[in-house]
């Protein structure tokens, strides 16, 4: 699904991410932890296209093609989903009516004929109810006066109204009491197919008691420095990450 | 020889002055003559506000008033492929009333004629045409003394309309001036909506001075939608002036989608206690428009409130003026008066001047102003990006979203998607 080969990325001089290579095939779900500032988030967004930040290094492809080159918008419509750690709050625009364009923009490029208003309340009104959130988003502006725990929740709405191949959760549990991360949880594992993948970035390990990873990721100073199965993320809560990164100091000198 | 001598020696206004040489106003009413008569009186003592005029700093009107202009009366069979009401609509054609595209239905206790049929025989036009007219302002002077004709709509005491009143202002032939009036008088307790809209179909450098005078009385309330769709290379200046008496509710939305030069001169007197007034404009601009947006709200009488809000998008090397003033006088207890402009501007090349002023003398008031310029969210813009919205689409989102608490104001239906369908089509296709 995507093999990231020897990826550097720099914002603002500083190089964040210094050599990672992943690989994540469709039907799997990955986990990268690590400490504050390994570059969890960056790799999240140079996933994702933003451009304050530089890659100077290395390969990402997606489905076959060199995501780097693509724009944003073309990244989401092969198929890529960042749920992002804080959600833009965007006043005067529709939550539906900005997902509406989103999603006949891709099918307009896929050339294939808007979907009918009646297609798409469906939609909204089933993958509305994955999340607990009925109809509250309807008339809404993009996450504007939303909780922390409803603009989590609206970022997974978005993710099951977009269905991509591949999702990547920047740190969503992060600001959740335990039943929206449950309903957040939940949400993501009804979205679990054989064809699609996830990569969950994350801080703690409590969500993966929701999400059970198939591979975990230890991510410090930009590079991935351990992988393990699910049993990596009960050990890195047990005794921290200080082992790990003593693991490594070791190793450099 | 001898004519371009003479032509060389006139001053700027009195070659502005000569274009109405042509023009015969014998068949006026005499009460009007006299008005006529007095503003000519009146403009030979005042001059062309240059960039020393506080009130003009930031628009210059020598463009506007060197301009080589005509006045004509249009053809009897127009065909046109505008979109023009039919029903409630008085259609002006270079400043001239039009029977033919007008269409008029008479209905209880309301008028709505030209203004040069209503002079003859409605009071309230006899009674009180040109008086709230500022004797100062040049322009104003100038409509008084040469306008062809214009609207009257007038509600009698506790009417309500149901319907939506249209007055057209058409620009159709090379470089037309032309001096539109209307007149609006809401008795007590009236209630309507209207829409003053000026279509330009002539690209060649024309000059709409346009005025409307409008009387809120107690109780009633008016709403107008003023849509300024001029051409790229001609010019407007448009002034209203309102006075607002006890309990009455005055609302004014300024949309301004074209036009080389245009400035809008919005004088409101609130005379009464109780008043409410919303002033609201949105001026989406591009390549070297430059619109100016003057307004002057006077509370006299305790217990009122007015929102002011104005919002500019400016594109390429476009700019924009916004020069609000609120004054609260000394009587004007209670007063809460909220003015605020905001600014997006695209381009590294566009300006805003933008000036709120307050000026208060009561001291038990609540008023606020502010003023922001700024770019669009580029946190924003990657967010709607990131879920597959094109540049340019989430750009046009974003434009929608800033411009909508204006166009959600409008009272009027069609033109609130006229509006929004402007901005999808002009906010597209912008890198």
């Amino acid at each position: 699904m995507i093999k990231i080969e020897n990826l550097h990325a720099s914002i603002d001089g500083n190089e964040i991410l210094k050599g990672i290579n992943l690989e994540v095939k469709a039907g799997e779900v990955h986990a990268i932890m690590g400490p504050n500032g390994s570059g969890k988030s960056t790799l999240a967004n140079v996933l994702a296209g933003r451009d304050e930040y530089k890659v100077s290094e290395g390969s990402v492809i997606f489905l076959g093609e060199d995501l780097l080159d693509m724009e944003p918008e073309d990244r989401s419509r092969a198929g890529l989903f960042l749920a992002f750690q804080y959600p833009v709050e965007i006043p005067g625009v529709s939550n539906i009516n900005f997902l509406k364009t989103a999603i006949n923009e891709a099918r307009e490029k896929k050339g294939l004929k808007p979907m009918s208003a009646k297609d798409f309340l469906r939609r909204v009104k089933e993958k509305s109810k994955l999340v607990e959130l009925g109809g509250r988003l309807a008339n809404r502006s993009v996450n504007e006066g939303f909780s922390g725990g409803e603009k989590k929740r609206n970022e997974i709405f978005q993710m099951a109204m977009l269905e991509p191949k591949l999702s990547i959760l920047d740190e969503t549990d992060s600001g959740l009491d335990i039943d929206a991360l449950r309903i957040v949880a939940n949400g993501v594992n009804e979205l679990k197919t054989k064809d699609n993948a996830s990569i969950v970035i994350t801080h703690y390990q409590r969500l993966l008691d929701y999400i059970i990873p198939d591979f975990v990721h230890v991510l410090y100073k930009g590079k991935i420095v351990k992988t393990g199965p699910k049993e990596l993320a009960l050990e890195l809560e047990e005794k921290g990450y200080d082992w790990i990164i003593q693991e490594q100091e070791t190793i450099s000198t | 020889m001898e004519v371009l001598q003479e032509t060389k020696d006139m001053t700027a206004k009195e070659q502005f002055l000569s274009h109405f040489d042509t023009q015969d106003f014998s068949f006026d009413e005499s009460f009007s003559i006299e008005k006529r008569e007095e503003a000519k009186k009146i403009i030979e003592d005042l001059s062309f506000p240059t960039s020393k005029d506080e009130y003009w700093k930031y628009t210059r009107t020598n463009r506007i008033v060197k301009g080589k202009y005509s006045i004509s009366i249009p053809e009897n069979e127009m065909e046109l492929d505008l979109a023009i009401p039919s029903k409630n609509c008085i259609v002006l054609v270079n400043g001239y009333y039009s029977p033919e595209l007008s269409f008029i239905e008479s209905a209880e206790g309301i008028l709505f004629s030209s203004l040069s049929k209503a002079k003859s025989s409605n009071e309230m036009v006899q009674k009180h045409f040109g008086s709230l007219t500022k004797k100062d302002e040049i322009f104003a002077m100038i409509n008084t003394a040469y306008h062809q004709d214009g609207a009257v709509l007038h509600l009698g005491k506790n009417v309500q309309a149901n319907e939506v009143y249209y007055i057209i202002n058409l620009i159709d032939d090379d470089h037309i001036l032309s001096n539109p009036r209307n007149f609006i008088f809401m008795e007590q307790g009236s209630n309507a909506k209207v829409v003053l809209k000026t279509i330009n179909s002539s690209n060649t450098g024309t000059f709409t001075n346009m005025v409307t005078e409008v009387f809120v009385e107690k109780n009633a309330q008016l709403e107008i939608n003023k849509v300024q769709d001029e051409s790229e290379s001609s010019f407007q200046i448009a002034t209203e002036q309102i006075v607002q008496a006890n309990d009455s509710t005055f609302k004014i939305n300024t949309f301004t989608l074209s036009g080389n030069i245009v400035r809008n001169n919005l004088n409101i007197d609130s005379l009464g206690k109780n008043t409410m007034t919303y002033l609201n404009g949105l001026y989406p601009l591009k390549g070297k428009q430059h619109v100016d947006n003057h307004s002057y709200l006077l509370h006299r009488e305790p217990n009122c409130e007015s929102h002011e809000l104005y919002k500019g998008i400016l594109n390429d090397q476009s700019t924009g003026v916004f020069n609000g003033k609120v004054f609260v006088h000394r009587e004007a207890q209670k007063t809460n008066a909220f003015q605020s402009n905001a600014n997006i501007v695209m381009s590294d090349t566009a300006t805003i001047n933008s000036k709120p002023e307050l000026e208060i003398y009561a001291d038990d008031v609540k008023c606020s102003h502010g003023s922001t310029t700024g770019q669009l969210d580029d946190e924003a813009l990657f967010y709607l990006r990131a879920r597959g919205l094109s540049k340019e689409s989430a750009r046009a989102v974003l434009v929608n979203a800033f411009a909508s608490d204006v166009i959600e104001q409008i009272g009027v239906e069609a033109i609130k998607d006229e509006i929004k369908q402007f901005i999808d089509d002009n906010y597209q296709g912008i890198k």
